[in-house]
């Protein structure tokens, strides 16, 4: 016997175990739907587990792409100033983001791919349920308990392997979210460390090779200009370079926030 | 015939055209049984084409169990032999 049939066996079995468990086979029906409905409720929430997982990845692809792109330009500094040992510190970083980067797309590939095949799955499951309830009401109002079996068997068979299918489907989504979340913790803890300079951080935890720069430059150009900016705001209190008071300078404006 | 590729669906496919697929699907038995990964993923690839190829997917409000189910497209040999193995492994 070849593997397809063995595999339809495997699911028939576990079907005809739910048809046996009941005296009035119309019992079935409703507890088959009743199934149903929370199967499409656990692939939903399936379903936004590996949305949130995916976006999480795509987040650390884009954090570690800022990362490189700081990186380079600190190294044309440092190289500018001179400093070589800083400046291959700034490369060996970067090209310690940009592995990153390579480890990150195949992950975020597959759960887009996880995703968009749930999606279908998750879809079809639920045409095929609201296919099961109406057929259901059907045959219970229409057929005696004997002319009912045998029609019972063929949707209730049918409708569970649906469940199997997008069931294992969800499982092994949700076993790569999970690797894919432990990895995508260590690699959080990697960039927090500081070994994979972030440079979405703040610019008041400014990385030790901006120190460095920083410092190559001569006095402390970073609190003079610093104190530039601040005497510059008192001078004229509203800063045009945020987006949300230039859009409130325009007259009349759109939206009344 | 309704053939069932896991995770994307089923297909109707005529009986006079399942002999071929009953070749490839003796060949990926083999591959199973040998442990062959190498082999595993191309006979099942063959296989799903051949039933794309032939079949006509059944439509969304029919309910029928399938003669035939085949591993997902990206499945692992691994994963099917666990499943072969043990029944219980079948959710729903």
């Amino acid at each position: 016997m070849g593997i397809a049939r063995r595999l339809a066996l495997l699911f028939r079995v576990k079907a005809n175990k739910a048809l046996d468990r009941a005296e009035d086979p119309r019992e079935v029906l409703d507890y088959s739907y009743q199934r149903q409905v929370e199967m499409l409720a656990k692939v939903r929430r399936g379903l936004a587990d590996v949305a949130t997982s995916r976006k999480r990845v795509e987040l650390q692809m884009r954090q570690a792409g800022q990362a490189a792109d700081h990186l380079q330009s600190q190294a044309a500094q440092a190289v500018q100033q001179g400093q070589e040992d800083l400046a291959r510190e700034a490369l060996t970083r970067r090209s310690a983001a940009l592995a990153q980067i390579e480890q990150l797309q195949p992950q975020a590939a597959q759960l887009r791919s996880d995703e968009q095949r749930l999606t279908v799955s998750a879809q079809r499951l639920q045409d095929k349920v609201e296919a099961f309830r109406s057929r259901k009401e059907t045959v219970k109002a229409t057929y005696t308990a004997a002319e009912a079996q045998s029609r019972i068997g063929e949707a209730v068979s049918g409708i569970s392997e649906e469940m199997g299918d997008v069931g294992l489907a969800m499982q092994r989504a949700e076993d790569r979210t999970a690797q894919m979340s432990a990895r995508a913790d260590a690699l959080d803890e990697l960039m927090s460390s500081g070994a994979l300079d972030d440079a979405s951080q703040p610019i008041g935890k400014r990385d030790d090779i901006q120190a460095a720069l920083d410092s190559g430059r001569g006095g402390q150009p970073a609190i003079e200009s610093q104190l530039a900016q601040l005497k510059a705001q008192i001078a004229a209190p509203a800063p045009p370079a945020q987006l949300e008071s230039r859009e409130q300078q325009q007259p009349k404006g759109t939206e009344a926030s | 015939m309704i053939i069932r590729i896991l995770g994307e669906g089923q297909y109707d496919v005529e009986d006079s055209r399942v002999e071929e697929l009953n070749t490839l699907d003796g060949q990926l038995q083999d591959a199973v049984d040998a442990g062959d990964t190498a082999a595993f993923g191309p006979v099942l690839a063959a296989l799903h084409a051949a039933v794309r190829d032939r079949g006509t997917a059944v439509p969304a409000d029919m309910i029928v169990p399938s003669d035939l189910v085949l591993p997902a497209a990206d499945a692992e040999l691994a994963e099917l032999t666990a499943l072969l193995t043990d029944d219980g492994l079948i959710p729903g």
